[in-house]
């Protein structure tokens, strides 16, 4: 423990001196849920320098999920004969009709899994009910969607489906670029996504938009190295891409995950919560997966996608709003009364920012260096 | 606030729903002084003596996980409940609910559990009642206990005897309860070295209270470390600092909190206490409770500052600061 204090010490020093030396106050954006949590968590943001700032991008998988999406898997979740298997963080996202949490009081068959594999064993186990699989996620959790998919076509079910709305990283990133509302002066990567695509698939944010990414670990103590580096590569005025993460990103990524992806799914157009529909940065299940998709099986229409009113997690998860600035925040929204999916999910902005109270703490440890 | 309109199990979760659920609910039409407290137990003045008495019930799954069962979590969590408000255990009364099907098997080892757990304690189930219900109507078995304790002349512990200054001691690493059967539920098929902390912390409180005026002491159930301190904050009024590298957690239970996505400050423990003492006392109390086998690990985890402003702030690790809150409810793991 004492060495990683003294390590966390070093890693503030350098953040703190690499920001000394810009001229103007700059934002860094993270897109990784993990690196939003922990930040926070950490207390991290109360011991940044004044003129840098950290933004959380569309990292997290539950908010970037549209409106539609959401109803969909509510909708599924309360029909008869149905078994709705999901990650833990998509049961309080609130659609229409309420969220997963209330269809199971109501009496829908949700379950949390910590795997999809354990949806397709439920399946095998109780041949008489559907089971269908929630699949949210960016290419972290995609392999794990593909390999299950795999497994079902194998055994031959007929009672599994997923109802895919997994996300790719990369073009959310190239659209938030091109929007050019994004004031951005670099971005962490996410460790996660990275050990999978590998880090070469960010060169081009480097190249074409001449702006610094450094891949950095999920442990407070690496966010922070992370966030020293890319503030001395702006300082320096030298944009690279560099892997502080080496230990489980390399350049090329997972081969193997990416071919099981590849065998299942196809890029498809996908619709993002504040970013509209962008051209191939969701996945679709191919044509010889066609009898597991959930919108097939159940002939499903994507309800539209109306946002709640008034919430702007749209603007948060691309760093165009915060959550403070959103009239709902705190007053309405809040964890237990979630409006919008960044309040509901512990990986969510919102909800970061309420539970870990970022400007309390920040007026606090202002008081405390002033006296 | 919310009106509760159907209930959810993250009512159950003794975390934020679970106050709007009793606030709303129960206490409208319940509420009395005794009970508005809400209290580990209600503190009872006949004139000659004090009682205490406190009831609880379980509802876990699985039955039985690595570190204890059922029967060893309705002994611990009731005589825990107990010396928490200061008093000494007289007798248990037991209420099981049995599911029709249930393996007798299965109930010979909780009673055994209970009744190995009962000694160690040195408490005996006085009274009890038994009902079954038909299959599907409840999951395996429930157990409600009750405890009935004896409290000495002239011991108070309460929150209104908090005061700035004061510190928090706890008698060992945090988290392993709710871990262990997180994992014995979610992931069966993994061996993990992560086992329950569930036991009766009646001997090693009372041993601390013959020998050092503690104000307050509560056990970190449901809602975990952070609820404890949340509420201890909010019924004081006073700011209460957690010291985050000096809380202790073993490495297996981090790893598993970090597998899951769990925090570790919000993970039920069922044979932890935190004291609240003068800081006059730290040292003493340090010293007591590492006599016991379960207070091995004791360590001071925070302190009471001057602030009144009701808040519990957690110093972190890198030197950083962030309020605490209390958990929601059900613990929901995250995605990756």
């Amino acid at each position: 423990m004492m060495q990683r204090i003294s390590e966390s010490r070093q890693a503030l020093d350098r953040l703190n001196a690499a920001a000394a030396g810009l001229r103007d106050h700059v934002n860094f954006m993270e897109v990784c849920g993990t690196h939003t949590v922990n930040a926070f968590r950490s207390g991290l943001h109360s011991l940044m320098p004044k003129n840098v700032t950290l933004l959380s991008g569309p990292g997290c998988p539950v908010c970037v999920t549209s409106q539609g999406e959401i109803d969909l898997f509510i909708e599924l979740a309360g029909r008869p004969g149905i078994t709705l298997c999901t990650y833990g963080d998509m049961l309080r996202v609130t659609g229409k009709a309420g969220s997963l949490e209330r269809a199971r009081s109501r009496g829908a068959e949700v379950r949390i899994v910590y795997s999809p594999l354990d949806a397709v064993a439920l399946a095998a186990q109780h041949p008489q009910r559907q089971v269908t699989f929630a699949a949210v996620g960016f290419e972290t959790t995609t392999p794990a969607t593909a390999i299950a998919l795999l497994e079902a076509k194998k055994l031959g079910l007929k009672n599994f489906t997923a109802l895919v709305s997994h996300k790719r990283i990369m073009p959310a990133l190239t659209a938030l670029l091109e929007s050019g509302t994004v004031n951005v002066a670099g971005f962490l990567l996410p460790g996660h996504v990275s050990v999978i695509i590998g880090y070469e698939t960010y060169r081009p944010v480097v190249e074409e938009y001449g702006l610094p990414c450094v891949v950095a670990g999920f442990e407070d103590l690496q966010i922070a190295a992370g966030l020293a580096r890319l503030t001395e590569l702006v300082r320096d005025g030298t944009p690279r891409l560099e892997n502080w993460y080496p230990q489980a990103v390399s350049a090329e990524g997972n081969r193997k995950a990416q071919e099981v992806i590849e065998r299942v799914f196809e890029p498809i157009d996908a619709r993002w919560r504040g970013l509209g529909v962008l051209p191939d940065s969701g996945l679709g299940l191919r044509r010889e997966f066609s009898e597991f998709d959930a919108r097939v099986r159940f002939e499903l229409t994507e309800p539209d996608s109306t946002e709640p009113a008034g919430c702007r997690c749209g603007e948060v998860i691309t760093g165009r709003c915060t959550p403070a600035e959103c009239g709902l925040f705190g007053k309405v929204c809040t964890p237990i009364n979630a409006i919008g999916p960044c309040m509901v999910s512990s990986e969510g902005t919102c909800q970061a920012w309420f539970r870990y109270r970022r400007q309390a703490t920040q007026r606090r440890s202002d008081a405390a260096t002033k006296g | 606030m919310a009106k509760v309109r159907q209930i959810m199990l993250a009512h159950g979760g003794g975390g934020q729903l679970t106050d709007e659920l009793l606030g709303q609910l129960v206490l409208p039409r319940l509420g009395n002084p005794l009970l508005n407290e809400l209290l580990d137990s209600a503190v009872l003045d006949t004139g000659r003596e004090t009682l205490a008495l406190t009831i609880d019930s379980y509802v876990v799954q699985p039955l039985k996980f690595p570190g204890g069962d059922i029967g060893r979590l309705a002994v611990s969590g009731t005589v825990n409940d107990l010396a928490v408000c200061g008093a000494r255990p007289l007798g248990l009364a037991l209420g099981l609910i049995l599911c029709e099907g249930l393996e007798s098997g299965v109930l010979e080892e909780v009673m055994e559990s209970v009744a190995r757990t009962g000694a160690e304690a040195g408490v005996r189930i006085v009274t009890g009642d038994t009902k079954v219900v038909g299959r599907g109507q409840a999951d395996g078995m429930f157990i409600s206990t009750a405890g009935v304790g004896a409290v000495p002349d002239g011991r108070r512990l309460h929150p209104d005897r908090v005061s700035a200054g004061d510190v928090l001691i706890i008698n060992g690493p945090i988290a392993d309860h709710g871990l262990a059967v997180m994992l014995a539920r979610e992931m069966p098929q993994m061996a993990s070295a992560v086992r329950s902390d569930a036991a009766p912390l009646n001997r090693l409180i009372e041993h601390v209270l013959e020998k050092v005026d503690v104000k307050f002491m509560r056990d970190p159930t449901r809602a975990g470390l952070a609820g404890l301190a949340v509420d201890l904050a909010r019924r004081t009024g006073l700011h209460v600092a957690l010291d985050e590298p000096a809380i202790p957690v073993r490495p297996e239970t981090r790893h598993a909190a970090d597998m899951l996505g769990l925090d570790v400050l919000e993970v039920a423990n069922e044979g932890k206490v935190v004291m609240v003492v003068g800081e006059e006392d730290a040292e003493k109390t340090l010293r007591e409770m590492r006599l016991n086998e379960l207070g091995r690990e004791a360590r001071v985890i925070g302190r009471v500052e001057t602030e009144m402003d009701g808040i519990c702030e957690l110093r972190t690790a890198m030197g950083g600061r962030r309020i605490l809150q209390k958990p929601y409810g059900e613990q929901l793991p995250r995605i990756c």
